[in-house]
């Protein structure tokens, strides 16, 4: 088995260029599928019979909230590779990734409270997948505040790569005990894998929704982290070369 | 193996003694926390009643985190963590003797001084074997996920908010089950298979946290 | 008009949206804001290192 791409992801520098080339394709595709989503999701797709129109909250209530969850195994996964690798870019990652889940949890919580006030009367009520998420952004706020606090890098991401993985490990303990705390949840409606019970002119904007977030995820993350590999490299030659030649463009 | 386990209890426990007030400041807080939920709802002896469990566990969970603040602080202070680190001795089984010593003199205190704030909440007599219960087996969890942000916060200066804002989410499942079965025996129902959950969630914070407190712990005494 | 692709008859029907206009539009709107404020964020960021980055060279280059 031939590790040596893996080992290759790791070096800043290879990062760098292939995410130079790779950050246009999908900042286009988010701007395509997003742009599809909600003109079909908000205009085309049929009102919900029993809901009306308030359902349409549902084509960024539900890839914003599947994002955030994602988003946070991804920072157990980033912290366990940057803990047994060693790798610098996974802590890149790590870090720059955690500020857009705590983003989508708050895009998630928001658009959760606004929907619930046409549907349970109420903008807030302490439905358990409301609250599952509520606690998600407080873990979001503790990978964040502990990141911030310890001033030398390495031991940031170290310790915000400890952190995450205690969090992920107690996720699904909290979500369990949270449903069975309020048993009086709705199932989920939409799964990836599973035949959705909803009609198909009402999930396929919804799954052009999820992909729109997850690509636009993958461009902010690709843009943030290509800053902090500059920082972070200012030392190195190859990057004293690119800020050179990228400062060159923009005074020419 | 065993016997550096008891040494290590044996030290802490003479360490602690010679600084009673750092045992018994999270007793007197829990206590005061308790005493203030009358004062701020009311004393209408129902409404305590109902609200007893949620008002003891979330007490407990406030006095358990403030009492972990300063744990393994005086051993990174003096270097006592980094002889730690580098013994012949596994990291996770010092840690572990560290906050067993830790858990049986604060946490079990807090524990045997419950039914007296529990009665004084209008939780009936009769229930209190189940809430010394409960609390034996979600104290030992509190401490162990609590010493797991004490570890990673033990090099910062203000670490108290931090730790709060870091642990305080993890400690969810405990309040909601320990709540939990408060509550199921204030109606009569069935406690035994709550506390069964409880226990195989001790179970799995024994076994799993030392990892995490011993990986916290080398990267704060590596900064 | 009934064969339209859209679900509703008339411009000032999507903008009402049932009586849900206002919910719908709050979600939306703030959704969209969040979204461009994450892009916005690391596009300033980065126009500010390089352009502080490009001070530092002149300054250098000076020397």
């Amino acid at each position: 088995m031939k590790w040596t791409w893996f080992h290759r992801l790791g070096s800043p520098k290879w990062f760098y260029e292939l995410s130079g080339r790779w950050l246009p394709w999908f900042a286009v595709a988010t701007v395509l599928l997003i742009a599809t989503g909600l003109v079909w999701g908000l205009a085309i797709a049929p009102p919900d019979y029993q809901q009306g129109n308030s359902f349409r909250i549902i084509y960024i209530h539900v890839p914003a909230s599947f994002l955030a969850q994602s988003i946070y195994i991804s920072l157990a996964i980033a912290g366990v590779v940057s803990l047994v690798w060693k790798m610098k870019i996974a802590d890149v990652a790590l870090q720059q990734s955690a500020p857009i889940g705590a983003w989508m949890a708050f895009i998630s919580l928001l658009t959760g409270a606004i929907w619930g006030k046409p549907t349970w009367g109420a903008y807030w009520v302490w439905d358990a997948r409301l609250t599952a998420m509520l606690i998600l952004l407080f873990l979001y706020f503790g990978v964040i505040a502990l990141g911030q606090a310890i001033s030398n890098r390495e031991s940031a991401a170290k310790a915000c790569a400890v952190l995450s993985i205690v969090g992920v490990v107690n996720i699904p303990i909290i979500k369990y005990s949270v449903d069975w705390w309020n048993t009086l949840h709705q199932p989920a409606t939409f799964s990836v894998i599973e035949k959705p019970a909803m009609p198909a002119e009402m999930w396929i904007p919804l799954l052009i929704m999820v992909v729109g977030f997850y690509c636009f995820f993958t461009t902010v993350l690709l843009m943030r982290m290509r800053l902090e590999i500059l920082r972070r490299e200012a030392k190195t030659s190859w990057v004293k070369a690119e800020v050179a030649r990228l400062v060159g463009k923009k005074h020419e | 193996m065993s016997r550096v386990f008891f040494l290590l209890i044996l030290r802490e426990a003479r360490l602690l003694a010679r600084r009673p007030a750092e045992l018994a400041n999270p007793l007197v807080f829990f206590a005061i926390v308790i005493a203030l939920f009358p004062l701020a709802v009311g004393p209408e002896t129902q409404m305590l009643r109902t609200l007893s469990p949620g008002l003891i566990w979330v007490a407990a969970l406030l006095a358990v985190l403030l009492s972990l603040e300063n744990l393994f602080r005086s051993d990174f202070e003096d270097g006592s963590l980094e002889q730690w680190v580098v013994s012949p001795h596994p990291l996770t089984v010092l840690v572990l003797a560290k906050v067993f010593a830790h858990w049986l003199f604060s946490g079990l205190a807090l524990v045997l001084l419950s039914p007296v704030l529990a009665i004084m909440l209008g939780l009936p007599a009769d229930r209190v074997p189940i809430l010394l219960a409960s609390l034996l087996l979600g104290t030992p969890v509190l401490s162990l996920l609590g010493a797991v942000g004490a570890a990673l916060t033990v090099g910062l200066k203000r670490g108290g908010i931090l730790l709060a804002l870091l642990i305080l989410p993890l400690y969810i499942p405990v309040l909601i089950l320990g709540s939990g079965v408060l509550q199921a025996a204030l109606q009569g129902l069935p406690t035994l298979g709550y506390l069964l959950w409880m226990a195989s969630l001790m179970m799995l914070t024994i076994t799993l946290t030392p990892f995490a407190i011993a990986a916290g712990l080398k990267i704060s005494v590596g900064e | 008009m009934n064969e339209s692709i859209f679900a509703f008859n008339s411009f000032a029907e999507f903008i009402a949206m049932g009586k849900h206009g206002f919910y719908v539009w709050v979600c939306f709107g703030i959704t969209i804001a969040v979204l461009a404020i994450n892009v916005a964020l690391p596009w300033l960021a980065r126009r500010r290192y390089l352009n502080q980055e490009a001070r530092r060279l002149r300054w250098e280059a000076m020397q």
